[in-house]
């Protein structure tokens, strides 16, 4: 062992002490402090984008799985009211301690239907476990493509119609990692990996970010192909934090 | 006088403190780069140094692979595939499980062999203590081999007797889990998800043609084949088929794409006897094709002689 790797040895060591000292003192505080949330909408201005419909064609069965409501791209998904769906929300400052590396128990699906993924955008917090599922009759691959040297590390695996799902977790923080079928090539998704509690914007582009304790937060707002943007948030004892967001159409 | 003398004072120091980041920064820079130096490899009965490897790198790899070992060598635009960049740490041929580090001898394989249907070719001309020296300095590009240990190799259970069903078995498999959408119901790469594949840089990339070669990407044995699609090929679109092929069926399918390459073999001889054909995708799931109504036809696999279009290079 040469002497910057024991260096580095004895950080992550005494990282680990610290970290353990810290979650035994603020442990308790926490489950009291974890009803406070951030609640608010995100919408789009301007004439949202048009989203091309997919040609299926290739595959018979993906295709047929469409027959009576044709896919088209989810980049933008706008709701009604201008509502943006699929937007990722997560605290980007403020937050500290357990709050910031408690690991939710909850494990996500990132589904396979109809040759589309289902959420099209999954958000994880570091280290939560998610599955990779599929309930097409049909094969895919799932192939995550992290950006290198972020920590992350992409892979490739099959699912033949009716495999079982796979149980994964990402290590690194990371906004966004593109997921891609190469079987078929319009299947695009998204995974973004967060530390701390986030929320993802739902058909009317509404969210709830849950567990925060009373503070001052940045609030980040991201979304596929518009970017990120942040917003100052304060959560008071009993006094949810609210954040509005409008995305500006290209 | 005296404001200028301290003037100067003044001047120096902030030179002085301007200085210091610069000069920390090029240390750190030389130190890390001496560190990386000091990669090694272990083959067998060889240790390779990245230090010893730097001028063979230099006459006999730097043209496709480039100085930085970034793939951006003065060959790069004419080449296709493109040269491998050594920096992201991702290689096709492994005996370890997708998204991990191929060990040192997947690496000291694929100099000695070279990759069919691609610009690398076989370096017989090194000799084994050279290779091992430059899968280190291979190794030395890459943070990957600073952070992380390479993958646990995947356990390949003996070699099974090659019997018409295993033959027949292996068929089923490739249809099964739909090989035959990128490699095509023959195998001959021209299946309907051929024309979109790219690889991890979103370059187009072809799907392996079976009738094209007698060897594969990563080597030219039973066990080599067994590997390339129990471990993916990462970096390409191929996955890994670990988690949905068992070993017994794995074994089958490697008995299955060999009747399909272009030398006489006994899988070929079974499948001739056999007169399998092509998988046919619409027959109902699960259902071998051997089970269909007999061909008028009899040829199992057309000769290799007749490629179509969209056949490799």
């Amino acid at each position: 062992m040469n002497a910057q790797s024991r260096y580095k040895f004895l950080s992550v060591l005494s990282a680990v002490v610290l970290l353990s000292v810290g979650i035994l003192a603020w442990g308790p505080k926490v489950n009291a402090a974890g009803e406070g949330k951030i609640t608010g909408s995100v919408k789009l201005s301007g004439t949202a984008p048009h989203m091309r419909g997919i040609d299926m064609s290739k595959d018979p069965y993906c295709s047929k799985a469409h027959e009576s409501n044709p896919a088209k791209m989810e980049n933008v998904v706008v709701g009604s009211g201008g509502g943006l769906a699929n937007v990722v929300l997560y605290i980007s400052e403020g937050l500290s301690g357990n709050e910031l590396n408690a690991v939710p128990s909850e494990e996500p699906t990132f589904n396979q239907k109809g040759c589309m993924y289902t959420p099209h955008v999954l958000a994880v917090d570091v280290n939560q476990k998610f599955k990779v599922a599929t309930e097409d009759q049909t094969t895919h691959n799932i192939h995550p493509l992290p950006a290198p040297g972020g920590g992350n590390i992409g892979w490739n695996k099959s699912q033949p119609l009716g495999a079982p799902p796979i149980e994964t977790s990402w290590k690194n923080q990371e906004v966004a990692i593109t997921v891609k079928c190469n079987i078929h090539p319009w299947m695009h998704g998204w995974h973004v990996v967060v530390k701390g509690p986030y929320a993802v914007t739902d058909e009317s582009g509404n969210y709830t970010i849950k567990n925060v304790p009373p503070g001052s937060y940045t609030v980040t707002a991201w979304q596929e192909e518009y970017g990120t943007q942040t917003q100052k948030v304060t959560v008071a004892a009993g006094k949810p934090g609210a954040a509005d967001f409008t995305f500006k159409a290209k | 006088m005296r404001t200028s003398l301290f003037k100067s004072w003044f001047l120096l120091g902030a030179a002085a403190v301007l200085a210091i980041p610069t000069v920390s920064l090029a240390q750190n820079t030389a130190y890390q780069e001496n560190q990386w130096m000091e990669m090694q490899s272990h083959i067998g009965k060889f240790s390779g140094h990245a230090a010893a490897a730097k001028s063979d790198y230099r006459r006999y790899c730097v043209g496709c692979h480039g100085e930085l070992g970034d793939g951006n060598g003065e060959n790069f635009p004419w080449l296709d595939p493109k040269p491998r960049d050594f920096t992201l740490g991702v290689f096709k041929c492994r005996s370890t499980p997708t998204g991990t580090l191929p060990t040192d001898e997947d690496l000291f394989n694929t100099i000695a062999r070279g990759l069919v249907t691609s610009n690398m070719p076989q370096w017989n001309t090194f000799t084994n203590q050279q290779r091992a020296d430059l899968v280190a300095y291979v190794k030395h590009f890459s943070a990957r081999f600073q952070n992380e240990k390479p993958g646990e190799p995947i356990q390949i259970p003996p070699e099974p007797e090659i019997t018409a069903d295993r033959v027949k078995a292996g068929q089923e498999v490739f249809n099964r889990v739909q090989c035959w959408k990128c490699h095509g119901v023959e195998g001959r790469g021209n299946g309907p998800s051929a024309s979109t594949l790219t690889d991890d840089q979103s370059r187009p990339i072809l799907a392996y043609n079976f009738h094209d070669e007698t060897r594969f990407k990563c080597g030219t044995s039973d066990q080599d084949l067994y590997k390339i699609f129990m471990t993916g090929l990462d970096g390409t679109p191929m996955p890994s088929w670990s988690d949905n092929i068992k070993p017994d069926e794995a074994w089958d399918l490697v008995f299955y794409l060999r009747s399909l390459q272009p030398m006489k073999s006994k899988e070929k001889e079974i499948a001739r006897q056999l007169g399998l054909k092509p998988v046919n995708p619409n027959a109902p799931a699960a259902q071998p094709p051997a089970t269909q109504p007999p061909a008028t036809q009899p040829p199992a696999t057309p000769p290799p002689a007749a490629q179509p279009p969209g056949s490799q290079p």
